[in-house]
């Protein structure tokens, strides 16, 4: 469709005391040829609206409105899906931050407008991608986690197949005798409801259940997954729309608790053995098979220690009350000790805490255990006790070792992969947990970075567990229950209703062509020009989220449905090819092509600073609010993700004349914080090669500088801006300004 | 934000609570496609998390993730917002809900660009509930830098009205309405999500731990406010006696939470936020001695790595044993703690500068409990849903952020399966 453009220049809030606006308008219509350009004092009031509606019905289709930042008013300057809008911020980065009636101020509000221009000329609003979905869900793993998940799933009118590679459902729940107390007062022991559980899972028309069942595996993307099933020998084969993993968790080895005097004393047992001797009836020695006068639970068994696990598995100091309360019910006469580090019970856990202290019989003790040893047909614990402050020991029938989970998918030991370095030596390398190789075998994605999700350091999956605990790297594909984090379950069930509620939103996000967290608004997918491809990898192997499958020659092959519209692999493209409707490389190279930059002699330095949209740009805009002033020689660009930015971006500017190049970003590591997971960090490993090359080209490597920033610091945005602007005054106009 | 006339929705969903809970569950149903009435009390979306300086354990801004959250209500027409409302009253049954919401006037209409000519000219100060009255703002004022909506509002309650409107005639764009009165707005809706949060336990309640009896002696949640760059001191962490750095600071673990005679239950959040606000104090001033006095440390799960990096940072000390007492030294203002160390058996008498207090969670359904079929324990938590009506966060259990944002998103499918079942599919 033909562009008519609408220019809009909104004198409100301080810009027309700022900036001269007939001069401004100037550059749409002069520069820019643009016919209609108007202005108004008050754009966003119900006349300034009714100005571009009137424009907009008249043929209008693509708006740039000059006025507040993008993040203002959006209701207000939204105008359906067919009209593409422009915003450009003249308020919040320029008549807030700079000085009124000022040459530089001016200046700044005049290259806004253009690169608004700019970018207006060549982006068109997206088309969503439209594809037959598929809205069944697929649930893998049927403990509790799992068949909540299909259950809930279910209730809200889905077709759900539950997949569990045991002979029957029920997972771990159904070896319990009881579960702790989930309802007030919170005192007593209940059951655990499996088995009406099952039995209503069962009746549900809308859910068809594989037991015995293994998935060989799951080929396509969200609202078009073909999965390969195998059960009893058989072959079947689903059209699933998206993916509840549930495949919970294993108890450590307890093999590895010897220490604690495991395997060596046939008395001393875990918190699973105990509770399926529970489960089973009485609760004997295992040495003698007589029942059990005397129990010692040692909190902690190989957790909160980082030569096992290091992490504390939420729910032992819950269990191993429970299992006292068994021992006292078989014999109440019965001595029962429990010895922890921190009695974790929260919330209201706490009542069934006090109930148990209040059992007699039942004796906790905050304290470490020093030894363990056997004598007399008894196994002795000596245990430090912090309240006494002195060692103590005592002689039981049976030692109960409170003993961790492990997530399903970490795997025994870290896999290894071949490699030929370039000097052609094969050389064996660990797998990092956050590869797709990494996790246990359970889904079998066929995808070009490995069949599994992505997880942290101990085989959880990785997502931005505080905000949106549900993405992990791969879209569609949400996990819950102990697979995902150490939880009880209560807290399972809450979490796989989650999960199920993200799985539905998946497909009909999708179906509607529209992404999934974090863009949700977002019909624009990327589209590849594949002729100029030179099938380098950058984009299979860069995308966080695993979206490019790839050909056996290499040629990626893209998946829009698990796209989250990044923009990563946009970035990572030497050959320009990958674009967005909206956001491409040749937009944004249209953008640094209009900036004016003035001659050397006039000592007015250009900056272009591209900023992550969802946290610097917004701190940005809070320095505005607060009237921070800063540089007028910098050019802020928005970006999806720090990212997406392209090299050429780079090079663009330089060879034009601007003489710095600022990327601000979100803090990338451990504790990352960019939306996209590998955008930031991604941008930082590219420019420091950039930074090699300038130095190559007798370029000063300080021309290009990356930072991270939090939302919140919008102090110190301003502040990076200047120290910028000093260090490149102090390196000198870009040699590349006189050519 | 909304039309009134059209607030008749069989299929829509009523989230009460703009908080992280309420938040999220408005957004995700939105997402799958139903429509969702957001009622929020005060001016501003975010709650409680809105307020804090960072969250546990990525030490992050609150802000980052409310960004994307605000965007997706910016962009989905499905969802209508209502800050400043009340539900006051709901009848019917699942599937048709009565509910009558009362619009409390912001004297602000949705003309406000925000450009604050109006705080300018105003002449009332108020204390700054925001900043939990640490210091002051306008009667015209806009609640935080990034509050959502971006309007401003006047506090009704110190506004001199009519015969000042300073504010009328600055305002550039008549978006100040100084005859502006509550509103009744009544809608129909199929089902309800309840998310009305926490308070902090009252801590002037702890009469031995000198809350409001001694300046220096803040809760944890004054803190964040401390801490934070927009905060009432710019984010420097200084006694609010003379508005010095401390050089030793203590935090009092369960000010309130697991005592019988306050609340019995543990508040679940705040032995981690405790942990994490060491790493504000330290961040600034690394030398500062920080203990930690507490019963049981329950980093749970995943969080127990966050203990293990602040139980390494220098200078910080876990001390178990349970705060009996804190007493003002008159001359200096300094704070002389006392509790016994359980773990090395012994009396402690120790000063410190300033004081934090851990006060628990109470859940806002204590005092404000909805209509309806809801089952509640002891403690006003919300025990048992009813049909019709889920409720999430912290009106269930004591949670943190992220089982908050679980808990919401269960919440919106638990109000989806309702408007199915009746085969009123949206």
């Amino acid at each position: 469709m033909a562009k008519k453009l609408g220019v809009y220049i909104c004198g409100g809030c301080g810009i027309s005391d700022a900036l001269d606006v007939d001069k401004l308008c100037g550059v749409a219509t002069k520069e820019f040829k643009v016919e209609n350009c108007k202005s108004h004092p008050f754009l966003c009031g119900e006349e300034g609206a009714k100005l571009i509606a009137q424009d907009i019905q008249e043929g209008t289709n693509t708006a740039v409105i000059a006025a507040c930042s993008p993040r203002a008013k959006m209701d207000v300057f939204n105008y359906g899906p067919s009209v593409y809008v422009e915003r450009v911020s003249l308020r919040e980065q320029v008549a807030w931050v700079h000085p009124p009636k000022d040459e530089d101020t001016q200046m700044l509000a005049e290259d806004y407008l253009r690169m608004g221009l700019a970018r207006a000329q060549k982006a068109e609003p997206p088309e969503p991608f439209s594809e037959t979905i598929d809205k069944t869900i697929l649930v893998v793993g049927g403990g509790i986690a799992g068949m909540t998940s299909a259950l809930e799933a279910a209730k809200a009118g889905y077709n759900v197949c539950l997949v569990e590679k045991e002979p029957s459902l029920g997972g771990w729940i159904a070896k319990l005798r009881k579960q702790y107390p989930k309802h007030p007062p919170y005192r007593e022991l209940e059951d655990t409801g499996i088995d009406a559980c099952i039995k209503e899972l069962e009746g549900n028309s809308k859910i068809k259940v594989f037991t015995g069942a293994e998935i060989e595996k799951i080929e396509g993307a969200p609202g078009m997954y073909n999965v390969s099933l195998r059960q009893k020998g058989a072959a079947t084969s689903l059209k699933i729309g998206s993916i509840v993993q549930a495949t919970g968790f294993k108890p450590y080895d307890p093999g590895k608790l010897e220490y604690l005097g495991y395997g060596k004393y046939k008395d001393v047992i875990t918190n699973v053995q105990m509770e399926e001797m529970a489960q089973k009836g009485k609760i004997t020695r295992p040495s003698d098979g007589q029942e059990v006068s005397s129990v010692a639970f040692i909190q902690c068994a190989g957790q909160r220690d980082p030569a096992h696990l290091a992490y504390c598995s939420a729910f032992c100091c819950m269990t191993s009350l429970k299992q006292a309360l068994y021992v006292t019910g078989q014999n109440p006469d019965a001595q029962v000790y429990i010895f922890y580090k921190d009695m974790r019970t929260p919330g209201q856990y706490e009542d069934f805490y006090k109930r148990v202290q209040e059992e007699p019989g039942v004796f906790l003790a905050k304290g470490d255990v020093k030894g363990i040893s056997e004598e007399g047909g008894k196994v002795t614990v000596e245990v430090y006790d912090v309240l006494l402050g002195e060692n103590i020991a005592v002689n039981v029938d049976l030692v109960v070792l409170a003993a961790g989970i492990v997530s399903n998918s970490m795997p025994e030991v870290a896999p290894k992969v071949e490699a030929v370095t370039p000097d052609g030596e094969k050389k064996v390398t660990e797998i990092v947990s956050d590869s797709g190789r990494y996790a246990t075998p359970a889904l079998h994605l066929q995808y070009r970075q490995g069949p599994e999700i992505p997880t942290l350091k101990y085989g959880f999956p990785d997502s931005h567990f505080i905000c949106f605990p549900y993405e992990t790297r791969r879209t569609g594909i949400y996990a819950a229950g102990c697979v995902r984090q150490p939880e009880d379950i209560a807290a399972s069930m809450d979490d796989a209703a989650g999960a199920a509620l993200k799985a539905i939103q998946c497909v009909e996000q999708t179906a509607r062509g529209q992404a999934v967290h974090p863009r949700t608004w977002d019909k624009s997918y990327p589209s590849l020009f594949m002729q100029r491809c030179t099938q380098c990898k950058r984009c299979t192997e860069e995308c966080p989220f695993g979206m490019y499958n790839e050909d056996d020659k290499f040629n990626p092959l893209p998946n829009p449905t698990r796209c989250r519209r990044c923009g990563i692999c946009m970035g990572s493209c030497p050959e320009r090819i990958i674009s967005f409707k909206d956001y491409s490389v040749d937009i944004i190279s249209s953008m640094l092509k209009v900036i004016q930059v003035p001659e050397p002699d006039e000592e007015k330095p250009r900056v272009v600073a591209f900023l992550c949209e969802n946290d610097a740009y917004p701190a940005l805009d809070m320095a505005g609010i607060n009237r921070i002033t800063y540089n007028p020689f910098i050019r802020v660009i928005p970006v999806r993700c720090l990212g997406s930015v392209n090299i050429v971006w780079i090079a663009d500017s330089l060879s034009k004349g601007i003489d710095g190049i600022l990327m601000i970003g979100c803090k990338h590591g451990d504790d990352y914080q960019c939306h996209f997971v590998k955008g930031s960090e991604l941008a930082s490993t590219r420019m420091g090669k950039v930074q090699e090359t300038l130095q190559r080209l007798v370029l000063e490597s300080e021309r290009i500088r990356v930072e991270e920033i939090s939302i919140s610091e919008f102090k110190k945005i301003p502040q990076i801006f200047d120290e910028f602007m000093e260090k490149i005054k102090s390196v000198g106009p870009n040699p590349y300004k006189e050519m | 934000m909304g039309n009134v006339e059209s607030i008749n929705s069989p299929n829509g969903i009523l989230v009460i609570g703009g908080g992280m809970s309420g938040l999220t569950a408005a957004i995700e149903a939105a997402e799958v496609g139903y429509g969702v009435f957001l009622v929020e009390e005060s001016p501003y979306l975010g709650g409680r998390v809105a307020r804090a300086n960072k969250y546990f354990p990525k030490l992050c801004a609150p802000y980052c993730g409310l960004e994307i959250n605000f965007r997706r209500i910016k962009t989905n027409p499905k969802i209508k917002v209502f800050t400043l409302a009340q539900v006051e009253n709901i009848t019917g049954k699942e599937g048709d809900y009565d509910v009558t919401v009362k619009l409390n006037p912001r004297l602000v209409n949705d003309n406000c660009t925000a450009c604050g000519k109006c705080a300018e000219v105003c002449l009332v100060e108020r204390p700054n509930d925001y900043n939990f009255g640490l210091d002051k703002t306008k009667a015209a004022y806009l609640t935080n830098l990034m509050a959502f909506p971006l309007k401003y509002v006047i506090d009704t309650k110190v506004c001199l009205g009519a015969e000042c409107a300073k504010c009328v005639s600055a305002c550039q764009y008549q978006a100040i309405d100084l005859g502006m009165s509550a509103e009744s707005l009544h809608m129909k809706v199929g089902s309800i999500v309840l998310a009305t949060g926490w308070k902090p336990y009252d801590a002037t309640r702890l009469d031995n731990l000198g809350y409001g009896k001694y300046p220096n002696v803040i809760t944890n949640v004054i803190m964040e406010r401390l801490a934070a760059a927009d905060g009432p001191t710019q984010g420097k962490i200084v006694r609010p006696s003379d508005g010095k750095e401390v050089k030793s600071i203590a935090f009092v673990q369960c000010a309130g939470s697991r005592d019988q005679n306050h609340l019995p239950y543990c508040s679940g959040v705040c032995c981690m936020g405790s942990l994490k606000q060491c790493t504000y104090v330290k961040d600034q001033s690394p030398e500062t001695k920080v203990s930690i006095f507490y019963i049981d440390v329950r980093a749970l799960g995943l969080l127990e790595d966050f203990l293990q990096r602040v139980q390494g940072i220098e200078g910080v000390t876990l001390v178990r044993g349970k705060v009996a007492k804190i007493e003002e030294d008159p001359a200096t203002k300094n704070l002389i703690l006392q509790a016994e160390d359980t773990a090395a058996g012994e009396k402690i008498k120790e000063s410190f500068e300033m004081v934090v207090l851990a006060t628990g969670m109470v859940p806002n359904t204590v005092e404000a409990k909805i209509p309806g079929n809801l089952v509640y324990d002891n403690y006003g938590f919300v025990a048992a849903d009813a049909a019709g009506v889920y409720a999430a966060g912290c009106v269930r259990r004591p949670t943190d952020v992220s089982t908050s944002v679980q808990d919401g998103t269960r919440a919106a499918l638990k109000a989806i399966q309702s408007i199915v079942r009746r085969g009123a599919n949206g």
